[in-house]
């Protein structure tokens, strides 16, 4: 009978007990595991979108606009390939004004091309009449093209909404009043992780027409370069140009425009950090409580052993095995819990994150965890029962 | 006949490691539970407390915030000239028309940048928010290029210190006082001379008017003047309900995803607390044959076991509010996306969420000694008083 099997011998005695033990460890390392997740997913955030394109919004911040004029500017500084616009919306489903999604007004000729291997169009109406399409853009987009108050809208939205290709919808605005009517002539769906899922996007000219009396100001630029690893070398141009003037502008990475929104949340991450290791603390002390009450029922237990000739060293090893099995059972099945139920949640907060994922660092690190307490939880009792004095041990009476 | 209780306290208090633990476990979700409790109060309250029910806040029709509306000069004199609106003791009208933008700034002791209202203000909104007090400094100087900065956020952003300048534009603004305003959401905005800030930020536009009611009765009439002027294309709103609203979105997302948290971590802390409760009965088996025999009814002593674990995990929930008041008045901070910038607040332990928590400690109680009383009701006499 070699020393594991003894271990198991012993989990097996009181199974209710650890079977308890080895659950309140499953259900911390799932939360553990499962905060872990959403720390991992604004990780993720982080790296939404591209380094190799810079985004050029207004100095003071984005509720700020940048004038038309700057384009032409911006386009003429050299290693600059293209430029599109993209311009928050802010609508409102008026069914229900909490059901969040993401609008931007583009202008479609440069901002597809811009983004074709990120997203690709999955259906579209039929083109109405014949025209021309920009040669890197989605033939698909036609009918999108014929049309100024035609959107696309994402697959993932279109499918929580119940939207249907072709069908009107119709926006409450809140930056830009009155009611917008927007007809679905595309569905998109994001290749790359680095694009935000659920959206829609229509024409910029729409929204300058109807919403800023014809003369635009836009939101954000961005800016597609020749040569990306110049990135930094032409943010600090393009920011050059307009130093001096009533509106100067702030050129950055789109991943490090992206990262900006992340740092908006504040303390919140620090917050879950902390419950996070509270969550840890609390199921050291349930492990530890289980395996001192296991330690000392088995007290003359022990005292036999030692007469038979079981070193000290052994008995301590015992006993820290015991209680590293059952936390290590339940960190592995709570870790690989967490990462299921969370992956297959594909939640994304309405597009603002990119799906909810826990990273198989978490997942180790919470294995780990587990494995830690396991030990530092068997210690004390090991410690206890390595040093029982044999004499005493056999004739402490129950 | 029931048991006494004091042999269940001296039982709990006879097993001090065992005990000590299990609580700590409860304890720590309880404060983890309340802890998410204050974190949403603290929010809440920070911008309910903002605004007052005697106040009417106008913004354009289809705004959701300050910043997506605009109100123009004339709309806003129109506002001003409604007989409802309050005079102040000089008899002039309690109507405040302010300019309202949020400005990108880096924040200090973490990196990355975040966004800070600013709003600008003429002398009567002082007067109009009478808890707006100036800590240290002075009230900026009209027509002149000052601001002052709330006491809250000038502590957590760059640039926002006694003195420091801030630029807008091209514009070089001095910060010349800091204020407190109770708590309210004003603590984190910086406050400016609208005449001064208008023309920087969007021009001739005024993105809220806000003012007092001279009969707050009269709110449901003054609502519908207004939302019926063809010239004026808005929407008024009791401040105090906008604030309100401000807060729905984030205040019951925080108290969701806690309650969530808390209620996971409480099956861990209720098996933990099984655990003990049925070493508890499984130690005593012999006393519990023999008090079976000596004439207590099993129900008594499945009473007796419950109240014993509820007593244990009320020491837990106990250890959980001490360790949760600590928290109470810290100040923390995050975007609130309703208005799209940071609302800095202070944790708020009330003695509701103690309750709350105390209440959830003694429900883990119940749920996790329930079993093992039923247990050690249902002895089988023979085999428990032959028991070792």
């Amino acid at each position: 009978m070699n020393l594991l099997s003894l271990v198991l011998v012993n989990l097996g005695r009181n199974k209710r007990r650890t079977v308890l033990t080895l659950m309140s460890v499953t259900v911390a390392l799932f939360l553990f595991c499962a905060l872990g997740g959403v720390l991992d997913t604004l990780a993720d955030a982080i790296k939404f979108g591209s380094e190799s394109r810079l985004a050029t919004r207004n100095a003071m911040g984005l509720v700020f606009p940048i004038p038309q004029a700057y384009r032409q500017r911006i386009a003429a500084v050299p290693g600059i390939r293209r430029i599109a616009v993209q311009n928050w919306f802010g609508g409102l489903d008026p069914a229900n004004p909490h059901n969040f999604f993401f609008e931007f007004a583009v202008d479609p000729e440069n901002f597809f091309p811009m983004y074709r291997s990120e997203i690709e169009i999955a259906e579209a109406s039929p083109p109405q009449a014949q025209i021309s399409l920009p040669a890197d853009m989605d033939p698909k987009l036609a009918a999108f093209m014929t049309e100024q108050t035609a959107c696309v809208v994402s697959e993932v939205l279109m499918k929580k909404m119940g939207w249907k290709l072709g069908q009107t919808i119709t926006l409450q605005g809140t930056i830009y009043p009155g009611s917008w009517p927007f007809t679905i002539r595309a569905t998109y769906r994001a290749i790359s992780q680095a694009f935000g899922g659920s959206g829609m996007f229509f024409h910029f000219k729409y929204l300058e027409q109807k919403g800023m009396g014809g003369s635009g100001a836009v939101g954000v630029y961005k800016l597609e370069l020749s040569h990306p690893e110049q990135a930094a070398e032409i943010a600090k141009q393009v920011d050059a140009l307009f130093e001096n003037s009533a509106a100067s502008t702030h050129t950055e990475t789109e991943r490090a425009f992206a990262a900006g929104f992340v740092s908006m949340y504040g303390n919140i991450p620090f917050v879950l950090r902390v419950i996070g290791l509270a969550v840890a603390f609390a199921i050291l002390l349930i492990a530890a409580n289980t395996m001192v009450m296991a330690v000392r029922e088995r007290t003359s237990e022990v005292g036999v052993m030692k007469t038979l000739g079981f070193e000290d060293s052994t008995i301590f090893g015992i006993v820290v095995t015991e209680a590293a099995v059952i936390t290590l059972g339940g960190g592995v099945a709570g870790s690989l819990l967490a990462k299921y139920a969370i992956d297959t949640s594909h939640f994304n907060a309405g597009g603002a994150f990119p799906p909810m994922t826990v990273h198989w660092a978490t997942v180790a690190t919470g294995i780990s965890v587990a494995l830690v307490i396991g030990a530092v939880s068997g210690l004390i009792p090991a410690w206890q029962a390595s040093r029982l004095r044999i004499v005493d041990a056999l004739r402490r009476v129950e | 006949m029931a048991l006494p209780i004091s042999y269940n306290v001296r039982n709990v208090i006879q097993r001090p490691v065992s005990t000590l633990t299990t609580a700590l476990g409860v304890g720590l979700t309880v404060a983890i539970f309340i802890g998410a409790l204050a974190l949403a109060s603290g929010f809440r309250a920070a911008l309910v407390s903002t605004g007052s029910a005697d106040n009417v806040i106008v913004l354009r029709t289809g705004a959701d915030s300050e910043i997506s509306s605009g109100i123009s000069r004339d709309a806003s004199d129109v506002i001003r000239a409604l007989p409802d609106v309050a005079p102040d003791p000089d008899g002039h009208p309690l109507v405040s028309p302010e300019v309202v933008v949020v400005i990108t700034k880096q924040r200090l002791g973490q990196p990355g940048s975040s966004n800070v209202t600013v709003r600008g203000v003429d002398a009567v909104a002082m007067r109009l928010r009478d808890r707006v007090k100036i800590a240290e400094g002075r009230m900026f100087t009209p027509g002149t290029d000052e601001v002052i900065v709330g006491l809250r956020i000038s502590r957590r952003f760059a640039g926002c210190g006694l003195g420091d300048h801030m630029r807008f534009g091209q514009r070089e603004f001095t910060v010349v006082g800091l204020f407190t305003a109770d708590g309210a959401s004003f603590e984190s905005e910086a406050w400016g001379d609208n005449a001064v800030l208008m023309p920087v930020f969007r021009g001739e536009v005024f993105q809220s008017v806000t003012f007092r009611m001279r009969d707050p009765s009269r709110f449901a009439a003054i609502k519908q003047v207004l939302e019926a002027d063809p010239r004026l294309h808005v929407q008024a709103k009791l401040e105090s309900a906008f604030y309100a609203e401000q807060s729905q979105t984030l205040a019951s997302l925080i108290q969701f995803i806690g309650v969530f948290i808390t209620l996971i971590m409480a099956v861990g802390a209720v098996f933990g607390a099984m655990n003990t409760m049925y070493a508890a009965v499984g130690a005593r088996t012999r006393e519990i044959a023999t008090l079976l025999v000596l004439g207590f009814s099993p129900w008594s002593i499945m009473v007796s076991f419950m109240i014993e674990s509820v007593f244990l995990s009320l020491i837990g929930g106990a250890l959980g509010c001490v360790l949760a008041l600590p928290i109470n008045g810290i100040s923390t901070g995050t975007t609130n996306f309703q208005s799209f910038s940071e609302l800095a607040f202070a944790f708020q332990v009330t003695p509701a969420a103690l309750l709350a928590g105390l209440a959830f400690s003694a429900a883990m109680g119940v749920v996790g000694g329930f079993l093992p009383a039923l247990r050690a009701a249902r002895q089988p006499l023979a085999a428990a008083l032959r028991a070792t």
